[in-house]
C-alpha cells in the first residue's frame, strides 16, 4: 500500500454507561477507494462511523484526516472538513423542495445588497447546481427540481441524499445502509451511484448488512467484531462465507489480514 | 490498492433476469390523473389556495345575501380594522405552528405588552418610545421563556405555553392590579401609543395604520419564510427535527427564534391593540385570542403537525373568520352562529389538510 490513508482512526473508545462499544478500535481509509464495513448487530460498527462523522465524540483515541488531527464535536464539524454522510433515514425534510433540501444548512445568498441587508436566497443559483448535480449522476429522470421530496419514490429520494452527499463531500462521503430499504432495481441503481461517486475521485466508506453488495462494489472489506477492527480482506481473495465467519468469530482471520 | 471494480452491468446473479423486465416502471404516469388528483397536487404545491376560495365564497355568498351594502369598501376595510389584532397574532401563531408548536399563551402576552406600555407611559411618565421598547422588552422576554424550555428543557411546546399562559395571565392581574388604563390618560401624555389607530381613507375605504401595519407584518413574514435561510430551516424543523439536526440546522437556535419572534409580535399586536381600543385593559386576559390566532392558522391552511402551510393563508383564515363575523352581523343572525360556523371551517380545514398529506408520488 504506497499511498497514505486520507481517514484514519487509531485506539477509539466508546463508553456507554457500562457498555463498552469502542474498545480501541482502528480504522483507515485510501483516497479513490470503496471501503466497506461489515459486522454483526452490537459490533460498534455503527459507534465508529459515528464517531468519523462527528456525530458521536469518542472518549478515547485520534482521528486523523489527511495527516492531521480533528476533532469533531457535531456532524457540522464533519461536513466543514469535507467528509459526509448519507444516513439511513436520509435526513430529507420531506415536505421541502429537492434543491431546497440539497442546500439545507448552507444556502447560498444573492449578491450584493440583497443577499447582504435582506439574506435573499439566490435560488436561481441553487437549482442550477441542484440540476447539474443530480444530472452528473444520472438522476434527471427527476422532473422538477422543485418538487417536493416526499413525493419521490424511494429510489429517488435515495439518489437526492446521495448527489447532496457526493455534491459537497470534498474528502470522504459515508453512507449507512443505503439499500436497505430499497427493491432490486432502486438498489442497482444506487450501487451505480456509489460506483459513480468514487469514479470522480471521492473515498467511500460504505456500511451494509447486504453481503452480495458489499463483495461486488467494495475494494476493501473492515470487519468489526466485539469494538474493535477484527481485519481487513481482499474481497477477491475471501468469499462471502468466511467474511461471515470472521465476523461472527465461527473462524480466525488469516495473520496478513490482521496486520492489514 | 485493488483495482476499481467495473460494475455497472447487472452483476448478482439474481439480477441478470432484469435485462428482461419492464423499465416503464420508475417513469413518471403524469398523464393519466384524475381531476381530484390533479387538485391534490395543485393544492399540495400551494396551500393558501384552499382559504382563499373559501374566502372568495364567503364574500358572494354573504354579498348576495345582503346586497350592495356588504360590498362597499367601507364595509370591506372596516372588516379589515377589525382583524388586524387577531391576524398579527395569528402570524406570530403561525411561526410556531409551523414548528410544529403551539403557542397558547400569545393572547396574554400581547395583554401584558399593552399594560407595561400603558403603565410606563401614564404610571412612570417614561417618554413613549421607551414606554413602547419595554413593552417589546416584555412580550420577547415571554417569548424568550417559552423557547427556552421548548428548546433547552425539551419539554412539549403545549405544556410549556399552557403553563406560561397561567404564569402570564396571573402576573399581569398582579402587576396591573386589574386597573383599566383610561384611553384619556393615554392620550393626555402621548400619541404615540395610540398611532396605529390613526385612520386615512383612499376613495371610500377607510383603512388603519394598524391594518398596514398587519399586511406589511405578514408580506415581510413570508418573504422571511420563502426567500431566507431561516425560513427554509424553521419549516424543515417542523417537518422532521431528526432531518433537519442531520442536515447542519441549529434546532434549538430556530425553535428559540421561532418563539423569541412571536413574543415580539404579541408586543407588536399590544401596540395595534392599543390603537384600535384606546383604553388599555388587563381584564383583556381572559379573551381567547390565543384560540382565535390558532383558528386564523388552521382555516388558513398551517398544519398543526409542522412543516406546512403558507403564512399568507393565515391571513386569509383571519379575514374569512372576519366576513363570516361581519355578514351574519349585518344579516342580524346570533353571534353564536358565527361561533358555530368557525368549529365547522376548523374542522373542514384539518380535514383537508390531511387529504393533501396523503399526495401520492
Amino acid at each position: 500500500m504506497a499511498q497514505e490513508p486520507i481517514l484514519t482512526a487509531r485506539g477509539l473508545v466508546k463508553r456507554y454507561g457500562r457498555v463498552t462499544a469502542l474498545d480501541h478500535a482502528d480504522f483507515d481509509l485510501y483516497p479513490g477507494e470503496i471501503l466497506a464495513v461489515i459486522g454483526d448487530n452490537g459490533a460498534g460498527k455503527s459507534s465508529m462511523i459515528k464517531a468519523i462523522s462527528g456525530a458521536v465524540t469518542p472518549d478515547e483515541g485520534e482521528i486523523r484526516l489527511e495527516g492531521q488531527p480533528v476533532h469533531f464535536r457535531s456532524p457540522m464539524d464533519a461536513r466543514a472538513a469535507g467528509i459526509e454522510t448519507v444516513y439511513q433515514n436520509l435526513a430529507l425534510s420531506p415536505a421541502l423542495s429537492i434543491a431546497d433540501n440539497m442546500f439545507l444548512g448552507r444556502e447560498i445568498r444573492k449578491q450584493g445588497l440583497f443577499g447582504k441587508l435582506f439574506r435573499t436566497l439566490d435560488r436561481a443559483a441553487m437549482e442550477k447546481m441542484a440540476r447539474s448535480k443530480l444530472s452528473e449522476l444520472g438522476l434527471m429522470t427527476i422532473q422538477n427540481i422543485n418538487q417536493a421530496v416526499e413525493t419521490l419514490s424511494g429510489g429517488q429520494r435515495q439518489g437526492v441524499a446521495v448527489a447532496r452527499a457526493a455534491a459537497f463531500g470534498s474528502k470522504v462521503v459515508i453512507m449507512d445502509e443505503p439499500t436497505a430499504a430499497l427493491g432490486v432495481k432502486e438498489s442497482r441503481r444506487v450501487l451505480e451511484l456509489i460506483l459513480d461517486v468514487r469514479r470522480r475521485g471521492l473515498p467511500i466508506v460504505l456500511i451494509s448488512h447486504n453481503m452480495p453488495h458489499v463483495f461486488e462494489v467494495a475494494d476493501r472489506i473492515h470487519i468489526h467484531r466485539l469494538g474493535k477492527r477484527l481485519c481487513v480482506i481482499n474481497p477477491k481473495e475471501h468469499t462471502m462465507s468466511d467474511a461471515v465467519a470472521f465476523m461472527t468469530g465461527a473462524k480466525t482471520p488469516p495473520g496478513e489480514a490482521i496486520a492489514a | 490498492m485493488a483495482e476499481p471494480n467495473t460494475a455497472a452491468q447487472p452483476s448478482q446473479e439474481f439480477e441478470k433476469v432484469l435485462v428482461n423486465s419492464s423499465t416503464e416502471v420508475a417513469s413518471f404516469d403524469t398523464h393519466d390523473k384524475t381531476a381530484l388528483q390533479k387538485i391534490q397536487h395543485f393544492l399540495h404545491s400551494t396551500p393558501a389556495a384552499v382559504p382563499f376560495v373559501v374566502l372568495v365564497a364567503a364574500i358572494l355568498v354573504f354579498g348576495l345575501a345582503i346586497g350592495g351594502r356588504f360590498f362597499s369598501s367601507y364595509t370591506l376595510t372596516l372588516i379589515l380594522q377589525q382583524i388586524a389584532v387577531v391576524g398579527m397574532l395569528g402570524a406570530a401563531q403561525t411561526l410556531v405552528i409551523l414548528t410544529a408548536g403551539i403557542d397558547l399563551s400569545i393572547g396574554v402576552i400581547m395583554v401584558i405588552s399593552a399594560v407595561v406600555m400603558g403603565n410606563c407611559a401614564v404610571s412612570y411618565g417614561l417618554p413613549a418610545p421607551l414606554a413602547v421598547a419595554a413593552g417589546f422588552a416584555v412580550g420577547g422576554a415571554c417569548g424568550l421563556l417559552n423557547g427556552l424550555l421548548v428548546s433547552r428543557l425539551k419539554l412539549p411546546p403545549f405544556i410549556v405555553t399552557l403553563g406560561t399562559w397561567y404564569v402570564i395571565m396571573a402576573t399581569n392581574f398582579i402587576y396591573s392590579e386589574n386597573a383599566t388604563i383610561r384611553e384619556a390618560d393615554v392620550t393626555a401624555v402621548t400619541q404615540w401609543l395610540h398611532v396605529f389607530g390613526v385612520n386615512f381613507k383612499v376613495g371610500s375605504a377607510v383603512l388603519t395604520l394598524g391594518v398596514v401595519a398587519m399586511v406589511a407584518l405578514v408580506l415581510g413574514l413570508w418573504y422571511a419564510l420563502n426567500h431566507t435561510a431561516w425560513g427554509r430551516h424553521l419549516y424543515a424543523v417542523g417537518d422532521d427535527p431528526e432531518a433537519a439536526k442531520l442536515s447542519g440546522i441549529r434546532v434549538g437556535k430556530v425553535l428559540l427564534s421561532a418563539y423569541t419572534i412571536a413574543g415580539l409580535i404579541a408586543a407588536l399586536a399590544a401596540w395595534v391593540s392599543i390603537g384600535r381600543n384606546g383604553s388599555i385593559s388587563p381584564s383583556a386576559a381572559v379573551t381567547d385570542y390565543n384560540l382565535q390566532a390558532i383558528t386564523a392558522a388552521v382555516i388558513g391552511g398551517i398544519s398543526l403537525f409542522g412543516g406546512r402551510g403558507s403564512i399568507l393563508g393565515t391571513l386569509i383564515g383571519a379575514m374569512i373568520v372576519g366576513v363570516v363575523s361581519m355578514g351574519l352581523n349585518m344579516l342580524g343572525a346570533d353571534p353564536q352562529w358565527k361561533v358555530f360556523l368557525t368549529g365547522v371551517l376548523i374542522i373542514s380545514a384539518v380535514a383537508i389538510d390531511q387529504w393533501i398529506r396523503k399526495v401520492a408520488a
